[in-house]
């Protein structure tokens, strides 16, 4: 076959290829050498955003072409099933096309982030194997012209998580925690293969099809089709239609991938792995597949429905109500942490629920744009969160008097002891979350007087997170999601589902800029309020930072002294700071590309993501009028939540010995149903997984196999044994007795020999089985 | 009898491992060097004759079910109406190759044993032998015969070479398996009796309608003899897959038995069961199989059952496997889990069979079949094909169809899959064992940073076991969900709970070998008394399967073109 791999239809597989590729060659020749494997690894992944640059290039400006009428792509067979064979491809249309503006990038940023970080670490070369094995997956996930290719790359991002977040598997705690994450998603993604394998054999029910799972051939050729053909067949178990059962299952993979109510429970754990896991995990790739697809699949999740009118599909519904929950429900847990990369990962659940609930009412692209931006902000934010940690640790070791630069890259030092102890005090798990001392905001303050690079780059993806109005790409997909629920909620559809995700939605925006501005406020504001704070490292720009503090206001109260870092400390803190400061660039102006056309001034920017993306599917979707009342609540909510946070941490930071004023607001019953994720943990610990390995164990394999069909066996096996024993004694009995008979044997050997000769099939068969058995026993003897 | 002698390519390919075997046995004690170098040497001739086969079948693929590749007919044993016929299809070359290729790897393992090495070679080929007759067999003696005669070899094999408790499993593998295939000789003979032929071709055109005089066959009303048979096949062929609940012999079997045997046992010996399904019990009793039957006015049809024992075997076999402490148990009652999703495809097959059969009687004027098969209400009296077609249409015929095939791929891909996966971690649940001679799970813990490479080995098959997508198994899962799903939702459902505990036990297994703090007990055993690591020997007979299992998940229709074939000839019954 003459394929020319650079070009546009080809392309795409390369970008998918070298990741794996790295993987490869470090798995295979090159782990024993770790600069290799670093350089192995960031030309792979390199290569990938290099290449998708100049696809985009060529997508956008390069070529007059349609992207949504006529994308990128190209299929080679894959399986023979039955008369159809199954082809798999990729393709790149607008809505790839835009995540590939965001993963490469971001993943690139964090391998850069990783050399940093990951420094002295004795797996270090696995760690990049096992990053560029996940973002292969990723771009395997984005790339995909099917679903079962998308499900290919999800679950390789399944195992790659569950293989990063117990990358120190010497920990307990982390061994768990990746556990947790693969079967906590797994349990949602056994349902979504259902759901996969339902679709790919509805769509062969149609007339003139074969069986297919591909994008565009469901959902785009002959403006949806097969969408109408899915909606008019009856589900086969639960009623309703096809296609709303297979949305349904679909919807639930997200649950489980993206971390939403009931299926949280994965993600906090999750930061057990080395941070740059956690912003690989949180941000560039592994949740945002589930939202992806999602958006991906989303008009055949909305097939039939008439949301703008106010008729919605379940799985919509589903969505919604989910959404919203789960988004409300993981702010209020944000709020109740103290270790730094849980909030986080609250916040991204919370986020996440933006998204999915957003799709409920129908804002897809409302949904990608947030998505991409929440990818940004969410990876600097916890980037800069390592960076924080790398900083404390730094001060701990100080603190503790041990030499100065630390061997291991480990977030949660002494996380071994303190954890494992928690643990057996209390088998249930029914203790306040541990949080590491280099994790905890308690134990931290005036950091930014020691890594100002991160504390500003971290306010400003803070603000962003919080939705800081006009400045901050947060804020306008934020906006842009609150503004299509107002518009279901009051002007168009008028339904209650909309009115549910706009109310949810509104208190967790007020939350959001609460707990993240508590959580900057308390990590750099104010005076250390531990010694390990107070000789934590030291990032880029300090000496600048510090002479120009000095020069202030605050600075002739609290001046700070200039220290020296060592060469390696410096080059670590340039590693991880730089990418901080490329993601600080997109969590401001990424949101530009998405404003509404009718705004003021930057209105002028025309909006191209909506009319871009809006090309993905075949029925295009509508911008919906520019409507300030949503505006203005969003402004309020966000600006007021952060000026709260300002005034009670930021005017009067927290001094060392005082109780946190959010833990005393709360009162101790909230704080500790908060610290303890509200019990659903526990719950699942103790009625669901408990009891299955107890039946594994006591029903399973005690009473069934080994008592009942065993058991029933041996009966039998005792009978015949006894039947035999009788025989015997029979036989003992009658040879005695007659002593004469054995002539009269011999006279019934000759019979039976007759009926042996007479082609009877029964005794030619009992005897190869007799031969067999006497060959058996020969050899038997032979061999002993 | 002089033709029985006549060499043919799949005769040369059966008798080549018996050959071999009477050498290697016949070979002094202390040449234990040249018995293992010769067995491995037959086992790869072999090889390359399976791949022959395999390859000569996908390029000429056999288009109706009539149709054999090197077929071959001699005389055998007239006085009976047996043959020695032989011959293979899509299906069966596809086996012939997962055969032909986990021989010689199982082989190899077993260079390991030092005791009698000579009959130990010569039970392995003489295993090969049995295993490639059943799945060239065109005669219901040859096949009853090499049946029994892998029976045999692996008995020995535990019993002589297993561990602790072998004469325990021993037994206990032997009295089921003799259990299973009293039933097959009693069917069989039966069978072969009312036929009057025991040509498997022939037997499947005759036995499906055969109904006697009066509706009698031997004086009983022929229905209730043919459940008898079916019984008689299912008992032998479900004991053998191991269906729940007669799997409680392979727990004991596995883990006694020495790894090359695990391997064989796991690999080749299971499938034999399901070989023997969709070669014999589903196309001999299409409408036994489908044919709607009333317990206590609850309606049901023995595919159900047949259903309903897949999925326990799915759930609970992933339980029991969850739950235990011994890794060879562990992987072993995998087994029972795989092979659950390989009889939930069979299923579906049998269903569908049993339809299209029924439809094909129907076209030939007889209606009385289609009346009781599932989900068609004939009413009485018709006896008009558009009458059917109108309660029937063909669209929907051919989407059920559709389904079928894509259920019976995957059950066949599953079978190849499993042979790989499991064959590979049995392989390296025996090389631990060897070495550090425990398998208790609880003993063991943080071995990962001692022997990296066993760790990256055992990590990457048990993924492959697990199903995760990229790898083999995945694949045949996936068809096999896809497959059933529309046919048995609630199973499907109720099987997803497997496949959610298949990863509880994976990573059981991975997380108690290697995970947790550095062993330093296991470490200094490393050192002082015995390496851990994997030996390049364990290795080298690891690697194709490892490779396998990759380029299988990466592009399965190297494999799956063929099994294609068989699949949609399978369905395409008589005409």
């Amino acid at each position: 076959m003459d394929v020319n791999w650079l070009d546009v239809n080809y392309i795409s597989w390369l970008i998918l290829f070298f990741p794996f590729l790295s993987f490869a060659i470090i798995a295979l020749f090159t782990s024993r050498n770790l600069v290799v494997s670093q350089a192995v690894a960031l030309v792979g992944i390199g290569l990938s955003w290099v290449l998708s640059m100049a696809l985009f290039v060529r997508g956008v400006w390069g070529l007059d072409r349609d992207l949504g009428h006529d994308p990128f792509g190209s299929s080679t067979d894959w399986m023979d099933l039955g008369t159809h064979t199954f082809e798999m491809g990729v393709l790149v249309d607008p809505l790839t096309m835009f995540m590939l503006l965001m993963v490469p990038l971001a993943c690139l940023l964090i391998f850069v982030y990783s050399l940093g970080y990951m420094r002295g670490d004795p797996h270090n070369a696995r760690f990049f194997a096992y990053l560029s094995l996940f973002s292969g997956g990723m771009l395997t996930l984005v790339l995909a012209d099917n679903l079962l290719l998308l499900f290919i790359g999800w679950e390789i991002m399944g195992f790659c998580s569950y293989s990063l977040i117990g990358f120190w598997f010497h920990k307990k705690t982390a061994m768990e925690a990746g556990v947790k994450a693969f079967m906590t998603t797994r349990a949602a993604d056994v349902l979504m293969l259902v759901g996969v394998g339902y679709l790919f054999i509805m769509t062969g029910t149609m007339e003139g099809h074969g069986p297919t799972l591909n994008f565009r051939e469901i959902m785009y050729d002959h403006h949806g089709e097969m969408l109408e053909h899915l909606v008019a067949q009856d589900a086969v178990i639960f009623g309703g239609s096809a296609a709303a059962l297979i949305g349904v299952l679909l919807v639930f993979g997200t649950i489980g991938k993206s971390a939403q109510f009931p299926l949280h429970v994965w993600l906090p754990d999750a930061m057990e792995g080395p941070t740059p896991v956690s912003a690989m995990i949180h941000a560039a790739t592994m949740v945002s597949a589930g939202v992806y697809m999602v958006v991906r699949m989303f008009p055949l999740l909305s097939a039939g429905a008439d949301f703008h009118h106010g008729d919605y599909s379940s799985p919509m519904v589903l969505m919604g109500l989910i959404g919203g929950l789960t988004a409300l429900g993981a702010a209020i847990l944000a709020l109740g942490q103290n270790d730094i990369k849980r909030i986080l990962a609250y916040s991204t659940i919370s986020q996440l629920g933006y998204m999915v609930a957003a799709l409920g009412i129908g804002a897809w692209i409302a949904a990608a744009f947030h998505l991409v931006n929440h990818a940004f902000f969410k990876a600097l934010l916890f980037m800069a969160s390592g960076s924080v940690i790398h900083s404390m640790e730094h001060g701990e070791h100080h603190t503790h008097d041990e030499h100065g630069a630390h061997e291991h890259g480990g977030d949660s030092h002494g996380a071994d002891e303190h954890g494992e102890h928690a643990h057996h005090a209390e088998p249930d798990g029914l203790v306040m979350d541990y949080c590491a001392p280099p994790n905890d905001v308690q134990r931290m303050g005036g950091l930014i007087h020691r890594i100002p690079a991160t504390a500003i780059t971290m306010a400003l993806g803070g603000l962003s997170l919080a939705g800081f109005p006009f400045l901050t790409a947060g804020f306008w997909s934020k906006d842009e999601i609150l503004a299509e629920a107002w518009h279901g909620a009051f002007v168009g559809a008028q339904a209650p589902l909309p009115l549910f995700v706009l109310l949810t939605l509104l208190v967790a925006a007020f939350l959001t800029a609460f707990y993240t501005a508590r959580m900057w406020f308390l990590t750099f504001w104010g005076r250390p309020r531990t010694e390990a704070a107070e000789n934590a490292g030291v990032g880029t720009f300090r000496k600048q930072w510090v002479i120009w503090w000095n020069r202030t206001r605050w600075g002739k109260q609290n001046p700070q002294r200039v220290t020296f870092a060592t060469p390696v400390e410096r080059l670590s803190a340039a590693q991880m700071e730089v990418p901080l400061m490329v993601l600080a660039f997109f969590a401001v102006f990424a949101g530009f590309i998405g404003v509404h056309t009718d705004f003021p001034l930057l209105g002028a920017l025309n909006n191209p993501l909506h009319d871009f993306l809006a090309g993905t599917t075949a029925h295009h979707a509508e911008v919906i009028d520019l409507n300030w009342l949503p505006i203005l609540f969003s402004i309020g909510l966000g600006l007021g939540g952060l000026g709260l946070g300002y005034v009670v941490y930021g005017i009067r930071p927290l001094q060392a010995g005082q109780t946190d004023p959010t833990e005393r607001a709360l009162g101790a019953g909230i704080w500790t149903a908060l610290q303890n994720r509200f019990y659903i943990d526990i719950l699942y610990r103790r009625y669901l997984v408990r009891p299955m390995e107890w039946f594994a164990v006591n029903i399973v394999i005690d009473a069934i196999d080994k008592e009942t069909i065993d058991g029933v066996l041996e009966t039998i096996a005792e009978f015949f044994t006894a039947l035999g024993e009788g025989f015997k004694r029979f036989n003992r009995v009658v040879i005695d007795g007659v002593g004469d008979g054995v002539p009269a044997l011999i006279g019934q050997f000759a019979g039976w020999f007759r009926h042996v000769q007479s082609g009877r099939i029964q005794q030619y068969l009992f005897y190869i089985t007799l031969a067999l058995l006497a060959i058996g026993t020969l050899f038997l003897i032979q061999v002993l | 009898m002089l033709d029985f002698l006549r060499v043919d390519f799949l005769t040369l390919m059966i008798l080549l491992p018996m050959v071999g075997a009477l050498v290697v046995f016949l070979l002094p004690q202390e040449r234990k060097q040249e018995a293992r170098w010769i067995a491995l040497g037959v086992s790869l001739v072999v090889l390359v004759m399976a791949i022959g086969v395999f390859y000569a079948v996908q390029a000429n693929p056999p288009n109706s079910p009539d149709e054999w590749a090197f077929e071959e007919e001699a005389e055998w044993f007239p006085q009976i109406n047996a043959a020695w016929h032989v011959g293979v299809d899509s299906l069966s070359a596809t086996m012939i190759l997962l055969t032909g290729l986990l021989v010689p790897l199982a082989i190899l393992i077993s260079f390991e044993i030092t005791e009698r090495v000579q009959a130990a070679m010569a039970l392995f080929l003489f295993l090969e032998t049995g295993m490639l007759g059943v799945f060239c067999a065109l005669d219901m003696m040859i096949f009853f015969l090499f049946w029994e005669i892998g029976l045999v070899p692996m008995y020995f094999l535990i019993f002589l070479w297993g561990g602790k408790n072998r004469r325990y499993a021993a037994n206990k593998f032997f009295l089921y398996t003799m259990a299973g295939s009293l039933g097959l000789l009693l069917a069989t003979q039966l069978i072969g009796h009312l036929v009057g032929t025991f040509d498997i071709p022939d037997m499947l055109r005759v036995w499906p309608t055969l109904t006697g005089e009066d509706n009698e066959l031997l004086g009983v009303d022929y229905s209730i003899v043919k459940y008898y048979a079916l019984l008689g096949f299912a008992l032998a062929f479900l004991i053998k897959i191991p269906a729940w609940p007669f799997h409680t012999w392979l727990p004991d079997a596995h883990t006694e038995a020495p790894t090359g045997g695990s391997m064989l046992l796991a690999g080749v010996l299971l499938k034999l069961g399901a070989y023997g399904f969709l070669r014999l019990a589903i196309p001999l009793f299409p409408y036994e199989w489908t044919s709607t039957r009333e317990l206590v006015s609850l309606e049901y049809n023995l595919v159900d059952v047949l259903g309903f024992l897949a999925v326990a075997g799915i759930v609970l076999g992933a339980l029991a496997a969850w739950g235990q402490n011994d890794f060879k148990r562990l992987v072993a009652y995998s087994s029972v889990n795989h092979m659950g999703f390989v009889v939930l495809g069979l299923a579906v097959a049998a269903l569908m069979y049993g339809t299209t059969w029924a439809e094909e009687q129907a076209q030939a004027g007889n209606y009385s079949y289609l009346k009781n098969i599932a989900g068609i209400e004939v009413p009485e009296g018709v006896s008009d094909q558009s009458e059917v077609d109108k309660l029937y249409p063909p669209e929907q015929r051919e989407d059920d169809r559709e389904n079928a095939r894509l259920a019976m791929n995957g059950a066949v891909l599953q079978m190849f899959n499993h042979g790989l996966s499991s064959a590979g971690m049995f392989l390296l649940a025996g090389a631990l064992y060897h070495k550090a001679h425990t398998r208790d799970l609880r003993k063991f813990g943080g071995l990962w940073d001692i022997i990296p490479v066993f760790g990256a080995l055992l990590i990457f098959t048990s993924m492959a076991s697990l199903g995760l997508p990229g790898l083999n198994g995945f694949v045949g899962e996936f068809l096999i969900v896809s497959g059933a799903f529309r046919t048995y939702p609630v199973y499907v459902l109720l099987s997803m709970l497997g496949l959610l505990v298949t990863g509880i036990y994976i990573l059981k297994g991975i997380q108690k070998l290697l995970h947790g703090p550095y062993n330093e007990q296991w470490a200094a055993y490393h050192e002082n008394e015995h390496s851990l690591e994997i030996e390049r020997r364990e290795v080298i007979a690891l690697a194709p399967l490892v490779v396998l299992m990759l380029v299988t998940g990466l592009y399965p229709n190297w494999v799956l073109e063929v099994i294609n074939d068989g699949v949609v000839t399978f369905f395409t019954l008589g005409g």
